[in-house]
C-alpha cells in the first residue's frame, strides 16, 4: 500500500503540538501546519530550521546605516551646506550629532521593511496571490496538519485518531499546491 | 538546594577590599593641600608633567562652573559672568579657585562611589518593584537575591548624607550654592534660594531615604512571611505596597538626581536628568544582579536559576544600556543644538577637559553592550555576562565620575589612589553587606504563589 497524504485536523493547539511531535518521532512527513495564530515551540516540534532573517535584518540595518550617512553627507555637506542654528555646515564629523536621529531612523527603515519583504518573499506572498490552505477553518479555530502517511495507512489513521485528531481527510496528490 | 553561607573568601575578600581602599582615601586627604600655597607647590608640579598648556584655560574661569561661560559664548554670557564674580567687588583669585578644586578632589573621590553603589541598590530596588507590581513569574527565583542588594541602601545612603553634612559644614566647596558668599555674589543661585537651601535640603534627602529603606523593609518582612505562611492577601499587599513605591520612587529619584548631582552645577539644569540619571542606575543594578546571580549559580547555590534567566537578565542588560544612551544623547543633542550659554558649558568643559572620559564611556555602555550582547546565544553564556557586566559597570562608574567630578575639580582630575581607594573601598563594603544579607534568609523565596512558574520559566527559543 502507498504512502497518502493526509489532511489531519485538531481542534486545540497543545494537543496538536503533542500530535506534532508524536507525528515527527514515528518519521513521518510533515508538508506543512496551518494554524489561525502563532503557535510557540511549533517550529521546535516540526523540526524545522532555525530562521535567518535576524542576521538579515542586521545586514539590513547596517546598509541602511551606511546609506544615511552618505545621504546626509550629500545632500548638506557636499552638494547645499546650510548654516542652521549657527552651526555651518562644513564637515560630517562637527555636525553629526544633528544627523543621529536621520541615521537612527533610516537604519530602522531598512532594517524593518527589507525584513518584511524578505518573509514576503521567502513565504511567497504577494498580493493577489490565491491563499495556499486547504482548509478556510484553520483562519478561525482549527488546526490543521498536511503529512504523509506512511506505508501503514489504517495504523497511522487510528494512532492520529487516538490523539485526538477531530477528522482525517485523504488527498489526492495532484491536489498539491 | 542549600541556602547560602557567608563564605570566608567572600568576607576576607571584602574587607580586604575596604582595607586598601580606606588606604587609598587616607592617602588621597593627605594629598589635598591645606592653604594655597601647597596647593600652588602641587600645580606646579603638575605643570611639569605637561600641564602647562591647560593652564592658561582655568585662568579665564569664574569661581564656580560658569567659568566658560564668558569664554565661549561670544559674550552673551558675560551677563552672567558677572552677576557671579567681580560685580560687587568680589576679588577673582585663580590660586584660591584652584586651591578649592584639589581640596575638593578626595572628598569627590568619595563621593562618585558612594553615590554609584547607593544607585545600584536603589536600582535593584526598582527592578524589584517592578517586579512585584507587573507581578511577573520570571523572576521570582531572584528575589532573595534582589532583597540582598537593596539591603546596602540604607548604609549606602547614609554613606552619601554623611559626605552632603561634611560638605554643609564647609569642610569642602563641592556644593557651591552651600556657600553664603557666593551665593550674595550669584543672582541665579540667589533666585534658586526658596529650593537649595541646606534645611530644606536636608529634610528632602531624609524623606527620600526613609520612603526607600521603608519600602525596602516591608517587602522583606513580608517576602520571608510568605516563605511559612500561604496567606494570598501577602502577595495582594506586596502588590499594593510596590505599586505606590514606584509612584513615590520616580518623583522622588528624580529630584534626588537634581539635589544630590544637578545642584553641584547650580547654574545648569536639564529636563530629563532625572531619567537620565535613573537609567544609569537601572542598568547598573541589574548588570550588578546579573553578575551576582551568576557568581552564586557557579558556587552551586542556584540550581534553580536556568540559562532563560540569565537570558533574560542580559536582555535588560542590553535593552536598558540602549535606553540610557538613547537618554544621553537626547540630553547632549538639544543642549549642543540649542546652544544655550548657561546650558551648554555643561558640555563644554566635559569636552575639553574629560574629552577621553566622556566619550569613551559611551564606547563602554552602549557600543560594546550593543554589539555583543546583540546575539542571542551570547545572552545566555555566563561568560559573556559577566565580561559585558564588568565593563558596564565600570562604564557606568565613568559616567558617575563625569557627573560630579567636572563641576568639582574642574581639569584637576586624576585616577589616583583617592579615586581607586574610594571605589574599593565602597565595593568592599558593599559586598559584604549584600551577601551577609543573602545568608541571612532561605534562597529561594518558596512561598510566593508563581514560584513553580519561575522555577519552570523557559524562553521557548532556546533549548
Amino acid at each position: 500500500m502507498s504512502a497518502k497524504r493526509l489532511h489531519v485536523m485538531f481542534d486545540d493547539d497543545d494537543i496538536l503540538l503533542d500530535a506534532v511531535k508524536e507525528i515527527v518521532k514515528n518519521k513521518m512527513y510533515i508538508y506543512e501546519v496551518y494554524t489561525p495564530f502563532p503557535i510557540h515551540g511549533l517550529d521546535k516540534a516540526m523540526k524545522l530550521k532555525p530562521t535567518n532573517i535576524s542576521i538579515a535584518t542586521f545586514i539590513y540595518g547596517c546598509i541602511g546605516f551606511i546609506v544615511a550617512v552618505l545621504m546626509m553627507y550629500y545632500i548638506m555637506i557636499v552638494d547645499w551646506p546650510q548654516d542652521i542654528g549657527g552651526k555651518p555646515s562644513f564637515t560630517l564629523i562637527e555636525n553629526i550629532p544633528s544627523f543621529v536621529p536621520i541615521i537612527f531612523e533610516m537604519t530602522v527603515f531598512f532594517a524593518a521593511h527589507l525584513m518584511v519583504i524578505t518573509f514576503y518573499m521567502r513565504s511567497k506572498l504577494w498580493p493577489f496571490k490565491k491563499a495556499e490552505n486547504p482548509e478556510p477553518a484553520t483562519t478561525d479555530d482549527k488546526f490543521l496538519v498536511d503529512m504523509e502517511s506512511g506505508s501503514n495507512l489504517s495504523k497511522t489513521k487510528t494512532m492520529l485518531k487516538k490523539m485526538g485528531a477531530v477528522s482525517i481527510k485523504e488527498v489526492k496528490e495532484e491536489s498539491e499546491k | 538546594m542549600t541556602d547560602y553561607k557567608f563564605s570566608k573568601q567572600i568576607k576576607r575578600f571584602s574587607v580586604i577590599l575596604t582595607i586598601t581602599g580606606a588606604i587609598g582615601i587616607a592617602f588621597g586627604f593627605y594629598n589635598a593641600p591645606s592653604n594655597v600655597d601647597e596647593s600652588k607647590e602641587i600645580v606646579a608640579k603638575m605643570s611639569h608633567d605637561g600641564y602647562e598648556g591647560d593652564s592658561s584655560d582655568i585662568n579665564g574661569g569664574g569661581y564656580g562652573e560658569d567659568s566658560h561661560v564668558g569664554e565661549h559664548s561670544d559674550g552673551d554670557g558675560g551677563e552672567y559672568g558677572e552677576n557671579s564674580h567681580g560685580a560687587s567687588g568680589h576679588e577673582y583669585d585663580h590660586d584660591k579657585h584652584v586651591f578649592y578644586q584639589l581640596q575638593n578632589k578626595p572628598w569627590a573621590a568619595i563621593y562618585v562611589p558612594a553615590l554609584f553603589f547607593m544607585m545600584i541598590s536603589l536600582g535593584v530596588l526598582a527592578f524589584y518593584a517592578i517586579q512585584r507590581a507587573s507581578q511577573a513569574g520570571w523572576s521570582i527565583v531572584l528575589y532573595r537575591l534582589m532583597e540582598g542588594i537593596t539591603s546596602y541602601l540604607l548604609p549606602g545612603s547614609i554613606f552619601v548624607i554623611i559626605i552632603l553634612v561634611f560638605s554643609a559644614f564647609k569642610f569642602n566647596h563641592l556644593f557651591l550654592w552651600m556657600d553664603p558668599d557666593v551665593v550674595a555674589h550669584d543672582e541665579i543661585i540667589r533666585n534658586k534660594v526658596g529650593y537649595l537651601n541646606i534645611p530644606f535640603f536636608f529634610a528632602r534627602a531624609i524623606l527620600y531615604v526613609a520612603g526607600w529603606v521603608l519600602y525596602r523593609n516591608i517587602s522583606r518582612r513580608l517576602s520571608l512571611e510568605q516563605d511559612t505562611n500561604n496567606d494570598i492577601n501577602i502577595h495582594k499587599k506586596l502588590f499594593k505596597f510596590s505599586a505606590g513605591f514606584l509612584v513615590f520612587f520616580l518623583i522622588s529619584e528624580s529630584m534626588m538626581s537634581w539635589d544630590w548631582i544637578m545642584s553641584i552645577d547650580p547654574h545648569w539644569f536639564s529636563t530629563l536628568f532625572g531619567w537620565y540619571v535613573f537609567a544609569g542606575m537601572f542598568v547598573s543594578g541589574i548588570t550588578s544582579l546579573a553578575l551576582i546571580t551568576i557568581y552564586l549559580k557557579s558556587q552551586n547555590y542556584l540550581s534553580f536559576v536556568n540559562d532563560s534567566h540569565i537570558h533574560d537578565l542580559a536582555k535588560f542588560m542590553f535593552g536598558v544600556s540602549v535606553f540610557w544612551a538613547y537618554l544621553w544623547f537626547s540630553q547632549f543633542m538639544l543642549i549642543w543644538y540649542s546652544n544655550i550659554p548657561e546650558e551648554v558649558t555643561y558640555f563644554i568643559t566635559r569636552i575639553e577637559d574629560y574629552n577621553l572620559l566622556f566619550f569613551g564611556m559611551v564606547v563602554l555602555n552602549l557600543i560594546f553592550p550593543l554589539i555583543v550582547l546583540m546575539n542571542s546565544d551570547f545572552k545566555k553564556t555566563n561568560f559573556i555576562v559577566i565580561l559585558t557586566g564588568i565593563v558596564i559597570i565600570i562604564g557606568h562608574y565613568l559616567d558617575v565620575y563625569n557627573m560630579i567630578m567636572p563641576s568639582a575639580v574642574g581639569d584637576m582630575w586624576s585616577f589616583g589612589p583617592a579615586e581607586i581607594g574610594g571605589f574599593l573601598f565602597f565595593l568592599g563594603i558593599f559586598i559584604y553587606v549584600v551577601f551577609n544579607e543573602i545568608s541571612k534568609a532561605p534562597i529561594l523565596a518558596k512561598g510566593d504563589p508563581y514560584i513553580q512558574e519561575s522555577k519552570t520559566f523557559q524562553y521557548y527559543n532556546l533549548d
